[in-house]
């Protein structure tokens, strides 16, 4: 059961992945990365329940808060510093 | 199952790697790199090393990306295009990689179980820790207390860097550059942060409390020092983005941040010291206390306490540089 | 009741998974940025919620649920707001939405 869930969220990574690479636009990568930042702390709640160590849910946590940091200054970065649509 | 989730990771990170290197847009490869950040803190955590884990997760995949684009905002946004290939570092470029692979083929095999270091020096920590120094991560005991000579030289070490990043920025403002942290100014632009604004408020506080548990937590789970100093950052570098920088700058002076990158080193060093006077070496915890496993726990809490303190400091006077242009 | 809950959860995981690859489906077939958005929304919320809230029941009561009751928190406070602030930053540097199937100035 864990691994029907750890299939999906890997599958999800790979695809917005594929988007972050593709993007034409810059906005399309910050969209696919900030999606693959929840992708990764789906990732680590289910390994740890996939692997018997529920332990690594504070890892989960620390990085809900890192994504929204880092989404929000990405970007604050791209409106104002010198910006290209691609 | 684990292997079969390790191929894939490391498959995806194959392919991120590759992309770093081709494309020319700076801000996609900024961008790209904190996705490879991400994909090591989750190969990190299949390899059941969980600080390792956390700490890049923090570090690589938030504070860096923000400070890689900080820089890109200063400079220009597209590589040069390179027409031609330089043989000669390429060729030297082989040659010594090759001859230190050469070199490592006297080292034990990866991963044998007779390699000196699974026979001798990890059974010594598995069995004596518990004992010697009582606290229930050993990360953090072989971190703190067997090895804590090296993260003095690791705190050093980002002291310096921030010594480094003030000498090179703190400039006199040229004036008339907007930065990317100016805040709202006008109407419009007020109407707009206000979501985040709120939202900010609300999360700022969470933020930095679990940056605290984070800190005294890493003698029971993963935690410690650096990822607290890093997570605490973090909190107010996302209010120097909603609210603007001198707002941030007024919160917290710059005098007293410069004097507490100072206080952090100095507090690790001075545990040192402490224990010097009291009758033991550079650094024996067991000193500072009547019982020897009360005098490591002290001593643990006070060194991470001064790793916490340096690493904070030093990543928001890092940050403050960055963006306000080497204004001091 | 053990039994109601194991398969309670087991269904919660699955449709969890499968709303984030569809979301991922989406964000990689619509055409159109705004649209994407759409997509990635779906995964942030809907999918991340059925698939923390399936694990929470795998647990029961205990340290390890309220934890993760703090990162279905977060996460249901953290990503609407992002994504809010990823489409006002687009919007506000002129990025178009495609409005028919004639334009194509992607």
């Amino acid at each position: 059961m864990f691994v029907a869930a750890m299939i999906g969220v890997l599958v999800t990574m790979l695809l917005a992945l594929i988007r972050a690479l593709l993007g034409p636009t810059v906005y399309d990568r910050i969209l696919a990365v900030n999606m693959f930042g929840t992708k990764t702390v789906l990732f680590i709640s289910v390994l740890g329940y996939l692997m018997g160590r529920p332990e690594f849910l504070d890892l989960a946590l620390v990085y809900v808060l890192i994504n929204f940091i880092g989404t929000i200054a990405i970007l604050k970065f791209v409106r104002f510093g010198p910006v290209e649509a691609s | 199952m684990s292997q079969f989730i390790d191929m894939i990771l490391l498959a995806f990170l194959i392919v991120v790697a590759v992309a770093v290197t081709r494309t020319l847009n700076l801000f996609a490869t900024a961008v790209l790199t904190g996705v490879y950040s991400l994909l090591m803190a989750c190969i990190f955590t299949v390899l059941d090393a969980v600080d390792v884990a956390f700490t890049e997760a923090a570090v690589g995949a938030g504070i860096s990306t923000v400070l890689f684009l900080a820089t890109l905002s200063l400079t220009t946004q597209r590589e040069k295009a390179h027409h031609h290939y330089n043989w000669g570092a390429l060729a030297t470029a082989l040659l010594t990689g090759g001859a230190l692979v050469y070199g490592t083929f006297d080292m034990p095999h990866f991963g044998d179980p007779n390699a000196p270091i699974h026979q001798h020096v990890a059974p010594h920590y598995i069995d004596v820790s518990p004992t010697e120094i009582g606290v229930p991560n050993m990360v953090t005991s072989v971190l703190a207390s067997y090895r804590g000579y090296d993260t003095l030289g690791e705190t050093s070490v980002i002291f310096t860097a921030c010594m480094a990043v003030l000498l090179l920025l703190q400039r006199e403002r040229r004036g008339g550059a907007s930065s990317a942290l100016e805040g709202p100014t006008d109407e419009q632009s007020m109407q707009h942060a206000m979501i985040l604004r709120v939202q900010s408020k609300i999360f700022i506080p969470l933020i930095l409390l679990f940056a605290l548990y984070v800190q005294f937590h890493g003698d029971y789970g993963p935690g410690g020092g650096f990822q607290a100093g890093v997570i605490f950052a973090a909190g107010i570098i996302l209010y120097a983005l909603v609210n603007g920088l001198e707002k941030a700058r007024a919160i917290i002076p710059p005098n007293i941040l410069h004097g507490l990158v100072a206080f952090g080193l100095l507090l690790y060093a001075g545990t040192g010291l402490a224990s010097l006077f009291m009758d033991g070496n550079f650094l024996q915890y067991r000193a500072l206390a009547h019982e020897a496993t009360h005098g490591e726990h002290l001593g643990i809490l006070l060194i991470e306490l001064g790793v916490g303190i340096t690493v904070a400091t030093v990543m928001t006077s890092i940050f403050f540089s960055f963006s306000g242009r080497g204004r001091s | 009741m053990d039994s109601i809950i194991h398969y309670a959860s087991w269904f919660l995981l699955s449709t969890g998974a499968f709303f984030c690859a569809v979301g991922g489906l989406g964000i990689l077939r619509l055409p159109d940025f705004y649209s994407r958005q759409h997509a990635a929304g779906i995964t942030d919320t809907l999918g991340s919620s059925l698939v923390l809230i399936g694990l929470m029941l795998q647990s029961g009561l205990s340290l390890n649920a309220a934890k993760l009751a703090m990162i279905l928190l977060f996460l249901i406070s953290t990503s609407p707001v992002a994504t809010h602030a990823i489409a006002q930053a687009a919007k506000q540097s002129g990025l178009k939405p495609k409005v028919s199937a004639e334009e194509d100035e992607a």
